[in-house]
Formats: structure tokens, sequence, C-alpha cells
């Protein structure tokens, strides 16, 4: 009950305060902005209202770039970590090129990639995929060398193959691992996507605050973003629940 | 001889000795150890040493912390190969053919905790490609027979440390090899489990007779649970002394460790580990 009442209790505290601050012109006073640029609360609740199907259909476009860039990057996170883990040479020759690839600043490969890709999904999911394999791929890692040494012995002498001892203890044994690195790319899954739109402005939430910014459109642009966040807390929630069905013995 | 068979008559095999023992297994096979040494880079953990245990023998290794017990132990199931001198279980010199006939039963419990006690149990089995029903009413019997009844589906985690321990010495004893090589099974345990835990190996082993090697810290247990006694000096690790252990044993280890014949072997090999600690 605390754990949900707390910081709802925090948030609308918060929102109240906006409001109060917003309607009575304080907010803009203190930003020393126009206040119609200014939105409140109320504002954007009834903008996230009446422009409903339009924030819907930007949001199922970011949705779906998340869930597909996402996908790819457990995919190849699991398979980049699995593979590296087998064998040292794939280890070697792949670790200090993954850690570059993080070094990369995303804000300025994005529009290189819409050189490279085109104005479609593609340049988008290739962020979304650059920016959630490297916690993933580096947590899976980590877990599957866990794997307590005397475990392994015991397991040899019980006749188990490399295969045997990789399914039967270090896959289970990387799970909480790989989940704490999925729980963290979900999060900024969403940033990648919202990063990606802004570089190729054609739909989506991040390309729709991009127009409405411009546009002056602050409410629906703070709407979005509220749209964002729920999204991404509940990818989160989903993952984390995953999470509680399957590694039962934590 | 049964370790050389393939898997699936192996594990044919090990069906019957549940109830009774098969022909095959009483068998057993012997360990030999000749001229053995063994060093990491610099540091020499054993040097010379020679070992002789027949086949269905029970040896116990004590010596001071750090003498190369458990290497030792870890040569003898093939999980390494010496430095010098060789190792032979069975009619096996190699690693790998150690390793066919030995199950190692490690300090800790090392249960999986994702998997039940009987899936722990019956570990051996699966990796043999048992599948997990057939392997499952394996373990059961053992279960029962073993004093486990009840808790074939409780979590390790739900266990108590005595129980852990006999769910982990069943997982070795259901890999069905004629060596078992134990690395201080009962040291995380109190005293008074530990010591209800001694009888009750010594009764599994009574029922099921294999070739043990036990590396212990205490004597007592040593004494009571096998049929000799190596003392190893501090490390490199050589003989100092052999003891057998007195027999006729009490199966009731209270009485057995409080026998007159009992006390003054103890205090040979006491002895015996003190003065190879120097």
């Amino acid at each position: 009950m605390r754990r949900w009442l707390l910081p709802t209790l925090f948030l609308a505290i918060l929102i109240g305060a906006w409001q109060l601050a917003a309607s009575s012109g304080a907010l803009a006073d203190l930003l020393n902005l126009e206040s119609f640029v200014v939105a409140s609360p109320a504002e954007i609740a009834e903008s996230l209202w009446q422009s409903r199907s339009l924030l819907a259909e930007n949001a199922w476009v970011t949705l779906k770039e998340v869930l597909i860039g996402y996908g790819c990057a457990v995919l190849a996170g699991v398979s980049f970590a699995t593979a590296m883990h087998l064998s040292e040479t794939v280890r070697l020759t792949f670790q200090p090129l993954i850690i570059a690839s993080q070094t990369i600043p995303i804000v300025v490969l994005a529009p290189i990639l819409v050189i490279g890709f085109g104005f479609g999904i593609g340049p988008i999911l290739v962020i979304i995929g650059l920016i959630c394999f490297f916690p993933i791929t580096v947590n899976t890692l980590d877990g599957l060398s866990s794997v307590d040494p005397e475990t392994t012995k015991m397991m040899r002498t019980l006749d188990a193959s490399r295969g045997q001892i990789l399914r039967r203890v270090e896959i289970p044994t990387a799970l909480p691992y790989f989940f704490s690195g999925a729980k963290i790319a979900v999060a900024i899954a969403v940033i990648g996507a919202v990063l990606g739109e802004l570089a190729a402005p054609n739909s989506g939430l991040g390309a729709l605050i991009f127009r409405d910014m411009n546009q002056l459109e602050t409410a629906r642009a703070f709407a979005a973003v509220a749209i964002l966040s729920a999204m991404a807390i509940s990818l989160y929630a989903i993952l984390a629940l995953a999470e509680r069905r399957i590694v039962t013995w934590r | 001889m049964r370790q050389d068979t393939k898997m699936p008559a192996e594990i044919e095999e090990f069906a019957g000795p549940v109830a009774s023992p098969s022909p095959t297994e009483s068998d057993g096979a012997a360990v030999s150890i000749r001229g053995l040494g063994h060093s990491y880079g610099e540091l020499t953990t054993i040097e010379r040493l020679d070992l002789e245990l027949p086949a269905h023998g029970v040896l116990g290794l004590v010596g001071p912390s750090g003498c190369g017990k458990s290497t030792l132990l870890e040569l003898i199931a093939g999980l390494q190969e010496p430095s010098h001198g060789e190792v032979e279980v069975g009619d096996a010199v190699g690693a790998a053919g150690r390793l066919a006939h030995c199950a190692f039963m490690p300090q800790r419990d090392l249960l999986l905790p994702w998997l039940s006690a009987i899936d722990n149990a019956a570990l051996a089995l699966r990796n043999r490609g048992v599948r997990r029903g057939g392997a499952r009413s394996q373990a059961e019997q053992l279960f029962e027979r073993f004093g486990l009844a009840g808790f074939e589906r409780a979590q390790p985690g739900d266990l108590s440390g005595g129980m852990r321990q006999r769910v982990a010495f069943l997982r070795t004893l259901i890999a069905g090899k004629p060596v078992l090589a134990l690395d201080e099974p009962f040291a995380s345990l109190d005293a008074i489990t530990r010591g209800e835990m001694q009888q009750w190996l010594a009764g599994a082993l009574d029922a099921d007779p294999r070739t043990v090697v036990l590396v212990t810290h205490d004597i007592e247990e040593a004494l009571y649970l096998c049929d000799s006694v190596v003392v190893l000096s501090a490390r490199p690790a050589r003989t100092t002394t052999r003891l057998s252990a007195p027999t006729p044993r009490a199966s009731n280890r209270d009485e057995a460790v409080t026998d007159p014949a009992f006390v003054t072997v103890r205090e040979h090999a006491m002895q015996a580990l003190r003065e190879g600690a120097r």
C-alpha cells in the first residue's frame, strides 16, 4: 500500500503546486515566458483528452518502434553474451568494440543514420538497438560467468556436458542479471525512440513533440511526454513482473 | 566392467541397485596413487604421495588446513591432471576416465536453487539423457530409503542444513559412480547435526557400498566413517601415518566414538597430525 501511496501522494502535491503556479501566472513570470506557452496540468489533461486519437496513433508508432528495436537488442545481446561466454576468442574480439559502441554520441549518430537508412523506421530501430544492446549484453555476460566454479566441477563429475552446464547452471544463474540489464534497457529504449524520431520526424510521439514545440503547442507536447513515461513505466513493470514469475528462487 | 558399458546400459543397471546391489556394483573400483606430485607454479602442494585403496574401501584423508587435501581429491576425481606421478581409478589413468568413475561432493551442498530437491538429486540422470519423469521416479525410491520422503518437491531454500546435505549426498550417489570423492561434506553443519549425518552416511554406505575418499578436518569423523585414515603433513602433503579404524564399530555413533579402542586410535591420529603440522 505504502509503495503506491507515497509516490502518488508526492506526485499529486507536485502537480497541485504546478497547477497553482501556472494558473496564477507565477510560473510564467519566473521563467520569463508568455503565459500561453506555460502549460498547466489541467491544460495538459485537456489536451490529452482532446487530441486522444492523434496521441494514440503516434503512441502506437513509438511503441512499435520500441518493441521491435528492444526485441532485436534482447536477441542480439543474449546471443552475443552467450557467444562471448563460450569462446574466449569471441570475447577478446568483441568486448572492446562493444564498450566503444557506447562512447558514440547517439545525438550525433542519429542524423548520420538517417542519411544512411532513410527517413523510415530503420534509423530509429538502429538507435534503440544500439543503446539497449549494451546493458543487456554486459549484465548477461556477468551473470553467465558468475557461476561458482565448485558448482561447475560438481556438474562435471555428474557427467554434464558443456551445453548441459550452460543450460542447467549458467543460464539460470544469469537470469536475474539479464533482467537487471533488460529493465535498464527498456527504460532507455523509449528515450532512444524519441531521439530517433527527432532526427527523422515522420510520426511517433517524439516527432509530435518536435512539431508541437515548434508551434508552441506546449500542452500537447507535455501530454506526449506523459504518455512516453507511462509507456516506459508500463514496460518496466511488465519486465519486473516477468522476472518475479520466472526467477522464483530469489 | 560397469564403467565401460554405454550410457543407456548404465542407467538400466542403476534402476536395479536401488532395491538390491547388482553384481557390477559390487565390483567397485580401486584407487591407486603412485609417486604423485602437484604444484601450482612455484607452490608445491603435494609431494611424492603413494596411496592404495581397495574397491569399496573407505579412506579418510586428514591433515592441517591448506595441505592440499582438496587438490588431492580433485586429482583423484579427474578434475585436474597431476604435475607428476599417476592416479589410477578402476582401470582409468587419464583425467576423463577418472572423471567417469568418480562423483564429487563439494564442501557446500551447492544445490541448484531453481530445482526442487528431487530434481537436484536426479541431476546426473538428467545429464545422461534420462527424461524428467524417469529420473524423478528413480530418485524417489532413494528419497524414501534415505529418510527424505515427503521432501521431494521442496525447494532447497526451504530445507535445513542437514537435509540439504542429504540431498547433496543422494545427488552424488545417484550418479552411480563406483568412487565417491567427498570434500568435508559435513563441515558446515552444527555439531549435533554433523553427528547425525555421520551416522546416516555410515548407514547409507552399508546399504550401497562404494569406494569412498573422504577429506575431513575431523579425525573422529574420519575414524568413525572410514576403514583406514591417512594423516597428511603440512604442505607439501606427504603421508605421515596410516591408521586402521578400530573394528568392529558400533553402528551407533555415540557408542562407537566413546569405545576405548576408538579413543586410543584417535589419540594416535591426533599425535600424528600434530607432528605432521610442524
